[in-house]
């Protein structure tokens, strides 16, 4: 076992402790490789492949947020090969999930040209708001489904496991067991969730509400528990001039 | 649309872990919590109530104008009003000028024995020195307490006896160095849900083994190796049993027995009578799991026992912490990274009010009121004639409570803490309240205390000023003032100077002790010059991450870990003891015993949480009950019960779960609807006095709907 490896990235010369990753290795060079899954403080999966780079020899484009480096190893970051592959992943996303609220993708997609009307025929992925808790609420019609949530929720930080993908190709999603709301699961509502997310999928509550033009003061009349004194209220108010209906 | 987004990084005011907040605002509304990953105590991570819980800031119940009583109050006759009609709103000067004019007329009747206050382990550093400062200056008297007494105080007291020190010996995250960690007397998942992520980790990522001692199955148990499901208050037996073992199969550290500490023999011929057999007897705990703990702990590289509050709160709390101590010195598990004795403190700043002197017996820096060296050394920082300060040892908390009355205390002053909440045998606790001649109460919200107060001060929450908060590892970090006072709410530090300043033109005393300060970072310096600890703590220092005390000048980086070379009080102690029982045992009429604890959505009292959403996802008090008494009992799940105790009665939902074991009953004592503590006793250890929350015995029958005091707050959860 060698104390560092040798390499080149983008024809420069890198010389990096073993077992680094290439996005790692290319990062201390300041070569900088674009990523949408990856996280520094979660584990990586190389599920959004926008972080692909051409290895010489190697017969696929590699994953650089988990391919290691190797001795005397000879890396491309920005071919064209990898743009347009980076290109198609970006225009793919962007035709089937509301990235609206991503500007780091967005960023992307004006570095790299690319064209959101590029498949026209392609279905967008929607999904009604989820707003089944006090806390946060969950937009997987935004949900680019790169499992951070998934991870912080199970060992990157909380061991809860409260939520994991759900459904299979086109119709995966991320979800609770039998779709509970998620009071009724094992979340704790740790948060670390809405903390990880790249796109304003999960968002907490609150900000929700004033996003929407609710004012300070509205939203804090808006607890669940006030709302339900509010009905309780109402029905009893209602009751008498109705003949009690019920 | 578009939010701003403006950022301001402070320091959480929930529990003792001291997580890093930034908070993010439009305008002066906080709509999202996040933390840097790379933040020192956290690590980016979250529990619910620091990231989603501090919308109390906003409820519209606040209290941000002064208030004075419509009805004048009478010893006696003091009733509660939560309702802001029978209040009258005031201004600042005619409040304060009130509170100094009333607190004058009975110190001048009485003396400084009538004269006591309830600081507060939510607020600053800052504000508890001004505030301990202001009664032992001013008024010359050292009833000055705060809730520590009701957590810790045993803990401390046991620390103190056997190595001179009062805090967690080593840093939270150095769990990560355990191969073995025994977790007893704490939920941490739910309490110090941060460290518990860490402990996890340790335990799934690193291997470490960990054994939880407790009577209840807490969620650290599934990743534990041994649970030891001991009855209540047998903690003494079971660790004593350990050290048998230990001691028996020569498991201990010789070495370490030899260098660093004393009294060894007396104590290991006090473990003779602790077999493993013994300890079964008494605490129900199978033999074998007592010696294969003790085999795992004494056989560790690196062992830390973490504890929280079902050690210290029993009426033999500091023998069980005794117990914990003995085990560590005995096995050498103390002074090194990643070992230790690590009481985890339940407020956001508890360890350092206590720093601070919020206590009776001790001024800032844990420098006893009874040793005339410290009187003299105060007399002079605080500009007061010798022989001024008072050299008694004042009263705690539950004796203040109890000395309530003629020839005891007649005026209290509460900043920030819940006693009618928090105290046991609530009912006692209100029928003293009831004595009061004058009662001060500075918070946000009108509680169950305030409420019964001649004056309410409305003070600003941790996000409305500045100051310091020091955590649960020693670590004093900055609390920042994210949003403008809400109203005319003034910060705890400048409403004590103010009042300080009207009290001082009363005395008519020639110097003053001084009350100019400019800002909180001032009041850090004067601590500096009187607390040798805190000497190295600067505003400029902590401004990117805190330091952990002691920090003895302004070059020395602080102290992760404590004892490395020696104790504070030279030797460790090993202290030989024996058997401890609860005060109230079960019996024919109380069959069962009651524990009372907190749930992860809420804090203590529920001044804050039960003022914020995070009250929708609990809304209710629950009683945990194993299925086996749940079936004896004839009581569902979710159907309402009749809990009593030979000091009261409360009524709310069963909770039929194993979480709790056969013959034990949990309840939450966040909820007013059904208080615990109405049901627990004021009997207290005698040496902390610190009350036995951990066990009362009572009796538990079925009750109907319309006996709970709000049978639709319901919420169903799935990980309770």
């Amino acid at each position: 076992m060698t104390d560092s490896i040798n390499l080149t990235i983008d024809g420069n010369p890198v010389h990096v402790a073993p077992g680094m990753t290439i996005l790692k290795a290319a990062a201390s060079a300041g070569i900088e490789i674009p990523t949408i899954c990856y996280h520094d403080y979660c584990t990586a999966n190389a599920l959004c492949r926008l972080c692909v780079v051409e290895v010489e020899g190697a017969r696929t484009l590699v994953p650089s947020c988990v391919a290691k480096v190797s001795e005397g190893m000879q890396v491309s970051t920005h071919t064209e090969r990898v743009k347009r592959a980076r290109r198609t992943i970006l225009e793919m996303l962007a035709t089937t999930v509301d990235l609206s609220e991503a500007p780091d993708i967005q960023a992307y997609m004006r570095e790299y040209g690319a064209q959101d009307e590029r498949f026209p025929e392609a279905e967008q992925r929607f999904s009604p708001v989820l707003d089944d808790n006090p806390m946060y609420i969950r937009d997987y019609s935004k949900c680019v489904l790169c499992w951070r949530c998934v991870q912080v929720c199970a060992e990157d930080a909380q061991y809860t496991h409260a939520i994991n993908f759900t459904g299979r190709g086109f119709e995966t999603q991320i979800g609770t067991f039998f779709d509970k709301p998620l009071p009724e699961t094992t979340c704790v509502f740790c948060g670390q969730c809405v903390a990880v997310c790249p796109t304003n999928a999960l968002k907490p509550k609150r900000q929700w509400l004033l996003e929407q033009g609710h004012s300070p003061d509205e939203i804090m009349s808006l607890t669940r528990t006030e709302r339900r004194r509010r009905m309780r209220r109402e029905a009893a108010a209602e009751q008498p001039a109705t003949g009690g209906k019920s | 649309m578009t939010l701003n987004d403006r950022v301001v990084s402070t320091t959480c005011p929930f529990c003792g872990v001291g997580c890093t907040l930034q908070l993010h605002m439009q305008d002066d509304f906080i709509y999202r919590v996040t933390s840097p990953h790379d933040s020192v105590v956290n690590h980016g991570n979250l529990c619910v109530k620091g990231r989603f819980g501090y919308d109390f800031v906003y409820n519209q119940k606040r209290v941000t104008t002064p208030l004075i009583r419509r009805t004048p109050q009478k010893p006696g006759q003091r009733s509660q009003a939560f309702d802001l009609s029978e209040w009258r709103e005031a201004t600042w000067d005619e409040a304060l000028d009130y509170i100094a004019d009333r607190q004058m007329e009975i110190y001048r009747r009485d003396g400084a024995h009538a004269m006591a206050v309830f600081c507060c382990a939510k607020a600053t550093n800052e504000d508890n020195y001004l505030i301990e400062k202001l009664f032992r200056s001013l008024f010359r008297t050292n009833h000055v307490d705060h809730c520590t007494r009701l957590c810790h105080a045993a803990s401390v007291v046991a620390l103190q006896m056997a190595v001179g020190s009062s805090a967690m010996s080593n840093t939270a995250a150095e769990v990560a160095l355990n191969d073995v960690f025994i977790v007893t007397g704490s939920n941490t998942s739910e309490n110090h849900p941060i460290i518990a992520l860490q402990m996890k980790a340790a335990i799934q990522k690193n291997g470490a083994k960990l054994i939880v001692v407790d009577p209840r199955r807490v969620e650290m148990v599934n990743y534990a190796t041994l649970w030891l499901p001991e009855k209540p208050g047998s903690d003494v037996s079971v660790f004593s049993a350990m050290a048998h073992v230990i001691l028996k199969e020569k498991l201990y550290n010789q070495a370490f027995i030899d260098e660093r500490t004393e009294n060894f023999a007396a104590f290991a011929a006090s473990m003779e009578k602790f077999t493993p057999e013994y300890a079964e007897s008494v605490s129900g705990v199978d033999r074998n799991l007592i010696v294969e703990a003790a085999r795992l702990y004494g056989n560790a590289k690196n062992a830390a026992i973490y504890w929280s509050l079902g050690i210290p709160e029993h009426t033999h709390g500091t023998a069980n912490a005794l117990a914990l101590i003995n085990l560590a010195l005995l096995t050498g598990n103390i002074g090194r990274p990643g070992t230790g004795l690590n009481p985890l403190r339940g407020q956001n700043n508890v360890q350092g009010a206590s720093d601070m002197g919020a206590m009776p017996w001790h001024y800032p820096g844990y420098q006893r009121v009874d040793n005339e060296d410290n009187a003299r050394k105060f007399e002079q920082a605080w500009n007061i004639e010798p022989g001024g300060l008072n050299r008694q040892l004042g009263l705690t908390t539950t004796e203040i409570v109890s000395s309530i009355g003629p020839g005891g205390v007649q005026a209290l002053y509460i900043m920030g803490e819940n006693p009618m909440m928090s105290e046991p045998d609530l009912n006692h606790t209100r029928h003293k309240f009831e004595q009061l001649e004058f009662l001060v109460a500075q918070d946000i919200f009108i509680n169950e205390s305030g409420a019964f107060a001649d004056v309410f001060l409305p003070a600003t929450s941790w996000a409305e000023k500045d100051g310091t908060f020091t955590n649960t590892d020693r670590r004093v970090q900055r609390v920042r003032q994210a949003i403008q006072p809400r109203g005319q709410a003034r910060p705890d530090w400048k409403i004590l100077c103010d009042l300080a300043k009207r009290l001082e033109a009363r005395l008519g005393r020639p110097n003053s002790a001084y009350w100019d300060y400019q800002h909180p970072s001032d009041i850090m310096r004067e601590i500096g010059s009187v607390v040798p600890e805190y000497r190295g703590i600067t505003y400029p220092r902590i401004e990117r991450e805190g330091i952990q005390v002691p920090s003895w000048d302004e070059d020395h980086p602080g102290t992760p870990y404590l004892f490395a070379g020696t104790f504070p009080r030279g030797r460790g102690k090993f202290h030989p003891l024996d058997d401890a029982h609860m005060a109230e045992m079960p019996d024919e009429d109380y069959p069962l015993i009651l524990t009372t604890g907190r749930v992860l959505e809420h804090w203590h009292g529920g001044t804050l949480t039960r003022h914020s959403w995070l009250d929708d996802l609990f809304p209710e008090a629950l009683m945990e009950i194993n299925p086996a008494d749940a079936a004896r009992l004839n009581v569902a799940e979710g159907s309402p019960v009749r809990v009593t105790s030979r000091r009261g009665s409360i009524v709310l939902r069963a909770r039929v779960t194993q979480k709790t074991t056969p013959g034990v009953v949990f309840i939450p004592f966040h909820f007013h609807e059904a208080a615990a503590n109405l049901l627990t006793q004021d009997v207290i250890d005698p040496q902390a006095k610190i009350p036995e929350y951990k066990a009362s015995a009572v009796r538990v029958a079925p009750a109907s709907e319309s006996e709970l005091v709000n049978p639709e707050a319901r919420q169903v959860r799935g990980r309770y």
